[in-house]
């Protein structure tokens, strides 16, 4: 096959063909865990129990979808999530856009010190830090504070952590992104008698929006599929975000697994929107670290 | 997360339109000779109170978790920390029957998803790129087991790997007694059935970093390629495949990351029984299990620290020296 042909579409040939055979054949069942998963959810648990799964349907309901929404209490949890997620998504942005415009405009001799710590913080495994964080979080006191009373099994300690973890890999796009801007542009602020701050928020933060976007979508839904800080670091189910809890729920309703088809499935939907809504974002996030943005 | 950058570093092009050029013999790079005390103080709370909370958080909690393998404590009060030297390691290396499969698992789930997910999302990404109709589509369908939280993956798997009702067992009749196939619960098939997923989800994940490095490929190399008239398979092996180099390193990291992360899918699929241990497991089960033993937990721990600093230090000690040089 001649590659030629990029501006114009090839013309329908025998191996075309085969590839989307090929390629449509592939997606399918690529989708297959996720169509079985919609296709159990979608019917009464007597009927498989009776029929067995692999079988036609006698009737399609969204029963075990209402029910896992009303029984688990899925709103409560949700906002569980976004009271843990929107205040570290914003907070992250911040803080890596700051330590990004420190690093890429001003040419101290930390810099490279300081963006290495960062990104290596950001690649190294959860589990090593594990361990003291959880005593650190039991030892916190903060009366008043949070409902617990400590830094463990609150939204808060969550926020920090996911805060201080994915600044690392923010900061890191974040200051390459910076580093392609004119230094012309800051120069003439500065000369001028523009302020530090001012140079920031007024002149490189707006001309980062669409890295910031990718990223801030990226941790969007990151931080909302998070399981293993909330695994560990919350306890009272009151507490859970939508993962954790939906682990527990799990647990509960084991004998009715389309029930809990239909709870993983509702906890994936809001990810699934923010994806298709701003894939786009998500995909260059995701690509902005790995080549030049 | 590396950068290919060839761009010339900003500094070195900087030439200040106006503005006092210091007569010193050497004019300092960048905004620094224009900062008042104010800009000094601000600047170093920008860089100060994310670089706090990140060291603190990340860099004294690990390590603190060094510190503490050295030690046996029960978490009571900070006098019961005793130092008992290279014990917790000796117990963990002689005497741990988890230890060593976990760490087996750990290495059989990197070398399978370098072998599989990441060669196939390689061969899907160089087919999509061929400006083909569907394509979004296709990509589409690949990509969504990376965007489902790994938590929800784990329970849409076990609905296909469940023994009695899953979709495999039902397919093959293998949920009666007599060929029961247990694929969660036998030690000799778990690892392979979460491994499964773990790849339906890396596909998706290789294929969108290979798809951005081929966008950056030069359209002039494959019509010179093709005009020397060299096939499809040439074209790639010997023209398309090498400009990708930055591209493999950061996909070798990235599934060697993955590779000593995975929690989230064994966790859920069976909490890591027999036949699926993995050290980050095996931590975890120290915090929020039976026994807390914080000495030795933090053992397994430095242990997973050491592989991850082995990677991860070389790789970005390359990764910054080519932006020096550039």
């Amino acid at each position: 096959m001649s590659t030629l042909a990029l501006k114009t579409r090839t013309p329908i040939r025998p191996a075309r063909i085969l590839l989307h055979v090929f390629l449509a054949g592939t997606a399918l069942a690529w989708l297959a865990p996720l169509l079985w998963a919609i296709y159990a959810a979608l019917r009464p648990y007597s009927e498989t129990s009776n029929k067995g799964y692999v079988s036609w349907p006698d009737k399609l309901t969204f029963d075990n979808f209402t029910n896992a929404f009303q029984q688990s209490d899925m709103l409560h949890y949700l906002g569980n999530t976004l009271i843990i997620a929107i205040p570290a998504v914003l907070i992250t942005l911040l803080l890596s856009s700051m330590v990004a415009f420190y690093v890429s405009r001003f040419d101290f001799r930390l810099n490279i010190a300081l963006l290495l710590v960062f990104t290596a913080g950001n690649l190294l495994p959860q589990q090593v830090i594990i361990t003291p964080l959880y005593r650190l979080y039991l030892l916190v006191d903060l009366p008043g504070i949070t409902m617990s009373g400590k830094l463990y099994d609150s939204a808060l300690g969550l926020v920090l952590i996911h805060v201080a973890f994915q600044s690392g890999f923010c900061a890191f796009v974040l200051s390459n992104y910076m580093r392609m801007l004119p230094h012309e542009l800051t120069e003439a602020a500065l000369v001028d008698g523009a302020s530090v701050w001012r140079m920031y928020w007024q002149i490189v933060l707006p001309l980062c929006k669409p890295a910031m976007a990718a990223l801030g979508t990226l941790l969007s839904i990151w931080i909302y599929n998070d399981f293993f800080w909330a695994i560990v670091l919350i306890s009272t189910g009151e507490n859970m975000p939508i993962t954790s809890a939906l682990n527990n729920l799990s647990g509960q309703y084991f004998t009715d697994p389309n029930l809990v088809a239909a709870g993983a499935l509702l906890t994936a939907i809001p990810t699934l929107i923010v994806y298709f809504v701003l894939q786009r974002q998500f995909v260059s996030g995701l690509t902005l670290g790995a080549n030049k943005g | 997360m590396t950068t290919d950058t060839t761009s010339k570093s900003p500094e070195a092009a900087a030439v200040p339109p106006s503005g006092p050029a210091p007569v010193t013999k050497r004019v300092p790079q960048g905004h620094k000779r224009l900062l008042t005390r104010r800009d000094r103080i601000t600047l170093g709370f920008m860089a100060g109170v994310p670089t706090i909370l990140h060291v603190a958080l990340v860099w004294v909690t690990a390590l603190a978790s060094i510190a503490l393998a050295f030690t046996s404590w029960d978490g009571i009060g900070f006098d019961s920390i005793k130092w008992v030297g290279l014990d917790n390691f000796r117990q963990l290396f002689t005497d741990n029957p988890q230890f060593w499969p976990a760490v087996e698992h750990n290495v059989i789930w990197f070398v399978v998803l370098i072998l599989v997910p990441t060669p196939f999302g390689l061969f899907l990404a160089v087919q999509l790129d061929k400006k083909i109709r569907f394509s979004r589509l296709y990509q589409t369908a690949f990509f969504l087991p990376v965007v489902v939280s790994l938590a929800v993956t784990g329970f849409v798997w076990q609905l296909v790997y469940n023994p009695d009702t899953g979709l495999i067992n039902s397919l093959i009749g293998a949920n009666k007694p007599g060929h029961y196939i247990d694929w969660i619960g036998d030690p000799k098939l778990n690892l392979w059935a979460v491994l499964i997923a773990a790849s339906w989800r890396h596909t998706g994940y290789m294929m969108i970093l290979y798809l951005a490095g081929l966008k950056g490929v030069d359209p002039s190399l494959r019509e010179a390629s093709s005009l020397d008239g060299a096939n499809e398979w040439q074209t790639f092996k010997n023209v398309i495949f090498p400009t990708l180099r930055p591209t493999n390193t950061v996909v070798l990291v990235v599934t060697i990351i993955e590779a000593l992360r995975a929690f989230d899918l064994v966790f859920v699929f069976n909490k890591g029984a027999q036949g699926t241990e993995l050290l980050s497991i095996l931590i975890t089960n120290n915090i929020i299990g039976e026994s807390s033993r914080i000495g030795y937990g933090s053992a397994i721990a430095v242990v997973l620290l050491v592989i991850s600093l082995a990677v991860i230090i070389p790789y970005l000690i390359a990764t910054f020296r080519k932006e020096r040089q550039a």
